[in-house]
């Protein structure tokens, strides 16, 4: 066999994503039994995490050039991807670099277009992600705000005081993802049933699998409703 | 039928009882009321829930509750390609279906890389479906504002001029609602033949029908009185609770994404964006019905397009990796199919046959990252958050529906007010439940 068959060694992006956590081996899934796929030896790894370094280019520098000098070590990075800008806050200085956000006449995020989050259970320390999209109508601008937490400590602080549309996002949120708002006035479940368990938009939570209640009488879920071994 | 509980007294309408309903509120000490609006009422949309305190006929406290159409769209998706997606987002807000599907394709092509390269008949295309189911969904809004104040005639008129679009989408796309007709990379199939004709037709009958409609209620002193200075909030109000769309522009910002951040190549329509100062019910009517005849001109632009320099390109990126055949054929089932297509794979090419598999069954890839896109959807700025891990399923996608955050103004425009205004109050935020609860 000559050399040039032989996988090569892995340069620039594709080095530095062979140190991330493997995503996924083989191909189809297969674990109990043997992978004749021929695809029972491919590793895919999760994507590098991302940080930018200056320039930003458009109007990204502005923003950051506003916003460093109050909260220039509340921002863990910076990531400019596909002509977005994403701006990673420690989770402690959330509110005050919100209203800074919202107030700073060279800044003037205005209006909010609420809160999403995003379950990433392989980001140890750092699982569960609250993604704010922020707008300018002044300047005409938009940039994203995210802060993480970890699943054993599911807090993060509130921004109703700032943001008062965040009421309902948040407790979608919450709703969907089980992390706790800080100082919300009513962080009470919106979509799903009060009483129900589990935060459903988790990647540890089944699609299906849950018995229907209705009234007092149980059905089995869907998969589990007749066998036909 | 009342019951004694800790918190008071509960009184139960069965049917059919209302004069001993009648007989016991009225012997009842109690002044303070609370009334449970829904979720199952005609005049709240679908299943919204408001929980009204009562002061006489004053309303004191105004909640909202929701959640009650929520059935896990996110969440499918994350279990389906990226292109199965454009089937489960239609299903969001039912009223625009041709919004969900936008917003969501322009998130993936933006991931993806190639939003410069969706052809140009397919961003016009996209634009004409956009702007007549814009009209078809205020339409909607319109009939049913007449209606819940007590006026069948715009209603009756409302859905008759809406069939008419609705005939159109099931011309262009096979189906009256819920098309999946946008898809990433372009649209699903070109026009068929015949339906420039039949927008034609619409854009000749439709500008006087919404004289007609204008006729209706424009003047009519029982409306205006029951619209004009109900439900206020101001500009300072919509920003803080995040409205946007019609509410917005009627406390007078015009605000429009179609000119402030244009996608789809809406910067090269004309338009007007309608305002009004009045931040009242009526003030969102008139943006309304003003946005229907803006929206008639931006139709007929695109119609332009698509019958002059756009004549014959094709609807779908040139993309074999990502985009589905496009050129489907209408069947005598009523079934898009592609002979050549099918011939092709079928007959001549096993290659070709294999890719068609792997494509529609496990999808294309998108590269990992995150993007938010935005349009202007009849209710405001629907935004989707569209997460890839770099698969072949979408991560997650979130979507800001407008219906969600503008009844956060529930309270806002309703507490202090009369019980009857709660119903124009909502009228004119025209939630759809299925934008709000997904």
């Amino acid at each position: 066999m000559s050399s040039d068959n032989l996988p090569g060694v892995p340069q620039g992006e594709a080095a530095e994503q062979a140190t991330e956590s493997v995503a996924r081996r083989g191909m189809f899934g297969a674990r109990d039994t043997g992978d004749t796929s021929g695809y029972g030896r491919l590793v895919v790894r999760h994507a590098p995490r991302l940080a930018t370094e200056r320039p930003y280019g458009s109007y990204f520098d502005e923003v950051a050039d506003a916003l460093e000098p109050v909260a220039g070590d509340a921002i863990e990075r910076v990531v400019v991807d596909r002509d977005e800008v994403t701006f990673h806050i420690a989770r402690e200085r959330l509110v005050e670099v919100m209203r800074h956000l919202r107030d700073d006449a060279a800044l003037r995020f205005e209006l909010s277009l609420g809160v999403s989050g995003v379950h990433y259970p392989d980001e140890t320390g750092a699982e569960l992600h609250a993604v704010y999209h922020l707008c300018s109508i002044t300047h005409n601008r938009r940039i994203r705000v995210e802060v993480s937490c970890p699943d054993s400590d599911r807090h993060i602080p509130s921004t109703v005081s700032v943001y008062p549309t965040h009421d309902w996002h948040e407790r979608e949120t919450y709703d969907f993802f089980g992390i706790i708002f800080d100082g919300h006035p009513a962080l009470t479940r919106i979509e799903m049933p009060d009483d129900w368990e589990g935060h459903p938009q988790r990647k540890d939570y089944p699609l299906g699998g849950i018995p229907v209640e209705y009234r007092g009488a149980e059905t089995p879920a869907p998969d589990q409703r007749r066998s036909y071994a | 039928m009342s019951t004694t509980t800790t918190e008071g007294k509960v009184y139960d309408v069965a049917g059919q009882d209302w004069d001993e309903l009648v007989e016991t509120v009225t012997e009842s000490a109690e002044e303070r009321l609370v009334i449970n609006m829904g979720p199952q009422h005609p005049s709240t949309h679908g299943v919204l829930r408001l929980v009204l305190t009562l002061d006489g006929e004053t309303v004191t406290e105004a909640r909202t509750v929701i959640g009650y159409l929520h059935t896990g769209i996110e969440k499918n998706m994350e279990f389906r390609t990226w292109t199965q997606g454009v089937t489960f987002v239609t299903r969001m807000d039912y009223l625009a279906p041709i919004f969900n599907e936008t917003a969501y394709c322009l998130g993936v092509e933006k991931l993806l890389g190639i939003t410069d390269r969706v052809p140009e008949r397919a961003q016009a295309i996209r634009v004409m479906m956009m702007e007549l189911n814009r009209i078809s969904s205020h339409l909607v809004a319109l009939a049913t504002y007449g209606l819940e104040l007590g006026a069948t005639t715009p209603m009756i008129f409302g859905f008759r001029e809406r069939e008419m679009i609705l005939d159109l989408f099931e011309y262009i796309t096979g189906l009256r609602m819920n098309m999946a007709y946008v898809r990433p990379g372009g649209v699903s199939v070109d026009l068929p033949a015949g339906a420039v004709d039949k927008i034609g037709e619409f854009l000749k009958v439709m500008p006087k029908r919404i004289k007609d409609m204008r006729k209706l209620l424009d003047e009519n002193p029982v409306y205006t009185r029951r619209t004009k200075d109900v439900a206020y909030l101001d500009l300072t109000g919509c920003m803080a609770l995040g409205v946007t769309g019609p509410m917005l522009r009627a406390a007078g910002l015009p605000w429009d994404l179609r000119k402030s951040q244009p996608y789809c190549g809406y910067e090269t329509y004309e338009f007007d964006v309608p305002t009004e100062k009045t931040c009242d019910v009526y003030g969102r009517y008139l943006v309304r019905m003003a946005e229907m005849e803006e929206s008639l001109k931006i139709v007929e632009q695109a119609l332009d397009r698509l019958t002059g320099p756009l004549k014959g390109g094709s609807v779908m990126i040139d993309d074999k990796k990502i985009g589905w055949p496009s050129q489907l054929a209408l069947g005598p089932d009523g079934l898009g199919n592609s002979p050549d297509h099918i011939a092709h794979i079928m007959g001549s090419s096993m290659e070709a046959l294999i890719h068609h598999f792997k494509l529609v069954t496990e999808g294309f890839r998108v590269p990992a990252g995150q993007v938010y896109a935005a349009v202007e959807s009849p209710r405001g700025e629907l935004g989707a958050h569209v997460v890839s891990d770099g698969g072949t399923r979408p991560y997650r996608v979130h979507f800001r529906d407008p219906s969600f955050t503008n009844l956060q103004a529930v309270p806002a425009t309703c507490e202090g007010g009369m019980i009857a205004d709660v119903i124009s109050a909502v009228a004119s935020i025209d939630p759809v439940m299925g934008g709000v609860d997904r």
